[in-house]
């Protein structure tokens, strides 16, 4: 059975890896749509934390901006982003940020300022927004991307926001409070990273995707949990959750 | 008298060559000035704003801009913005510089700025190229001994330009929705204009003194200018104009069609108020936010 597209497996998959969670930085696009179904699915107590200044959203349809005036009504705070940055994201207060990015590498580094070289750049990318710090202070970074190899390269064209840089260990020694990337959702597969090198792994295939179909899609040759499963496909509720509450126009979904 | 016309506030406050935020994350960008800035022909300026968004887009496109000094340079959610992107990949209609920083740098060179301090410190930039291509991003070893920690300098722009819900005629402002950073670039620039859907008597502010961001004491310059944030939005007032969005996504592709574009809605109108009747009925009916009132609270 696959009545359901790539994109909706990759948005469902990221919202299951929220079960549990407190608080989490939202960022436009996916992220924003997999937090939203989070919220109505695996974690009701999930509090989406904007950089635009707003904590504890619960807008009433899916935002489509980080500033969308829907963010704001009903919310428990609005604040600056002097108190946004400072207060909630460099205090301490932020479980997991969503990020992604034009491109990324083995460890989870992140590049959305340039394609090409920087003062003569091919592509010129909008930058960094709030990420180079939202990578360095969220307790955990939890990545979504489609899987292409334009995107997933051997080495990234800027670094804009670490991951775990040039391997495990090199957060901590450059004092980095949050633990950086530990799972990154594309819409062919899961990836976690390995505790010892830092280096991203595929922890499991969508259904009815090889591992031939990965590694054709990827710059280098990613290593393979030994344990590598089959991702739980979307449910019944899920995907009317989705389709008929939060993207009934199918914008994030095909 | 602060109370002006916006004609006034730009041919008083903001001149070739200067520095000029017109701050407002997503929400209060004040398209109004913008457009008497294109139409007034200024040249050469320094844009600051976390997001240049649209409204930069513009004016990079009118030949305003020599430099941006930003943090996200995208038309959120949609995409790039196709004229700033030709101004720094093709030099059209003139070489741009880009002067980038993290949303978080950019806070806190304002914050610098409106503290007069020589620089701020932040716990950003660690491992990431940003500080190799802007060398006003550096690390400082932090003299209690915490290890090394980012500073960036202040940003103290001749002219700020701050779109409100309400201001009296001193220019006592007051904001809700989204704050952005809008109090520290007012505080730190040299000149404030304030733009305002309303403005009330001096009772209404003084009736709710918590809501006040800016005070009349740092304004130089208040206009009265409704639906002067459009295509942008003013909680409670109106919303987002979505579609437009999308539609300079289109426009702004082409050099000739945002040409035009500027030519029908900038140049072609004498003010904000022409522009909004030539907006038409319909689009201020379609942008019509719901009531979703806050309580009153009691002062007393």
């Amino acid at each position: 059975m696959s009545d359901y597209s790539p994109s909706e497996m990759m948005i469902v998959a990221a919202a299951r890896a929220l079960a549990g969670i407190r608080t989490v930085f939202v960022g436009v696009g996916l992220p924003n749509i997999a937090c939203n179904l989070a919220q109505r699915t695996v974690a009701p107590d999930l509090e989406l934390v904007y950089e635009s200044g707003v904590y504890g959203a619960r807008p009433a349809r899916l935002p489509l901006s980080i500033g969308d005036p829907a963010l704001i009504t009903g919310a428990l705070s609005v604040c600056s982003m002097a108190d946004l940055f400072g207060l909630y994201l460099q205090g301490g207060r932020i479980d997991v940020a969503f990020l992604g990015g034009a491109q990324i590498d083995r460890y989870g580094n992140l590049n959305t300022t340039v394609i090409g070289d920087y003062a003569h750049p091919k592509v010129r990318l909008p930058g960094s927004g709030g990420a180079c710090e939202i990578a360095i202070h969220a307790r955990q970074v939890f990545i979504i991307m489609r899987l292409s190899r334009r995107s997933f390269v051997e080495r990234l064209d800027f670094l804009t926001s670490p991951g775990h840089l040039s391997g495990s260990g090199e957060r901590e020694q450059l004092g980095m409070p949050g633990r950086g990337p530990q799972v990154v959702v594309t819409d062919k597969c899961v990836f976690r990273f390995d505790a010892g090198t830092g280096e991203m792994v595929v922890v499991s295939l969508h259904p009815g995707v090889r591992l031939e179909d990965v590694r054709a899609e990827m710059g280098w040759d990613p290593r393979v949990s030994p344990d590598l499963r089959e991702t739980e496909p979307p449910t019944p509720e899920e995907l009317r959750l989705l389709r008929e509450e939060l993207d009934p126009l199918g914008v994030y979904r095909s | 008298m602060k109370l002006t016309t916006m004609r006034e506030a730009i041919a008083t406050y903001v001149h070739d060559g200067d520095t000029v935020a017109i701050e407002g994350f997503t929400a209060c960008i004040c398209f109004a000035a913008a457009h008497e800035i294109i139409r007034q022909g200024r040249r050469d300026l320094t844009l600051c704003r976390m997001t240049p968004d649209l409204i930069y887009d513009q004016m990079v496109a009118a030949g305003c801009a020599r430099k941006l000094v930003f943090s996200y340079l995208g038309n959120p959610g949609v995409g790039p913005l196709h004229a700033v992107r030709r101004a720094v990949e093709k030099s059209i209609p003139a070489p741009l510089e880009l002067e980038e920083y993290s949303h978080f740098g950019m806070v806190a060179r304002y914050i610098a700025g409106a503290y007069r301090l020589p620089f701020f410190p932040l716990r950003s930039y660690l491992g990431s190229d940003l500080p190799k291509v802007n060398p006003r991003i550096r690390f400082v070893e932090s003299p209690y001994g915490d290890g090394a920690v980012a500073v960036v300098p202040p940003l103290n722009p001749d002219v700020a330009i701050i779109h409100a819900q309400r201001a009296d005629a001193n220019g006592n402002t007051q904001l809700w929705g989204l704050l952005g950073a809008q109090k520290e670039a007012a505080f730190a620039a040299r000149h404030v204009i304030v733009v305002a859907e309303e403005i009330v008597d001096e009772e209404v502010i003084r009736s709710d003194p918590n809501r006040t961001l800016i005070p009349g004491l740092i304004v130089d310059a208040v206009v009265h200018e409704p639906y002067g944030a459009h295509p942008s939005y003013v909680q409670g007032y109106y919303d987002r104009d979505n579609d437009f969005y999308l539609r300079w996504d289109e426009i702004s592709r082409d050099e000739a069609a945002t040409c035009a574009w500027l030519e029908e809605w900038v140049y072609g109108v004498r003010d904000r108020a022409e522009y909004v009747e030539k907006m038409g009925r319909e689009t201020w009916e379609r942008l019509q936010p719901a009531q979703a009132w806050a309580r009153p609270v009691n002062y007393g």
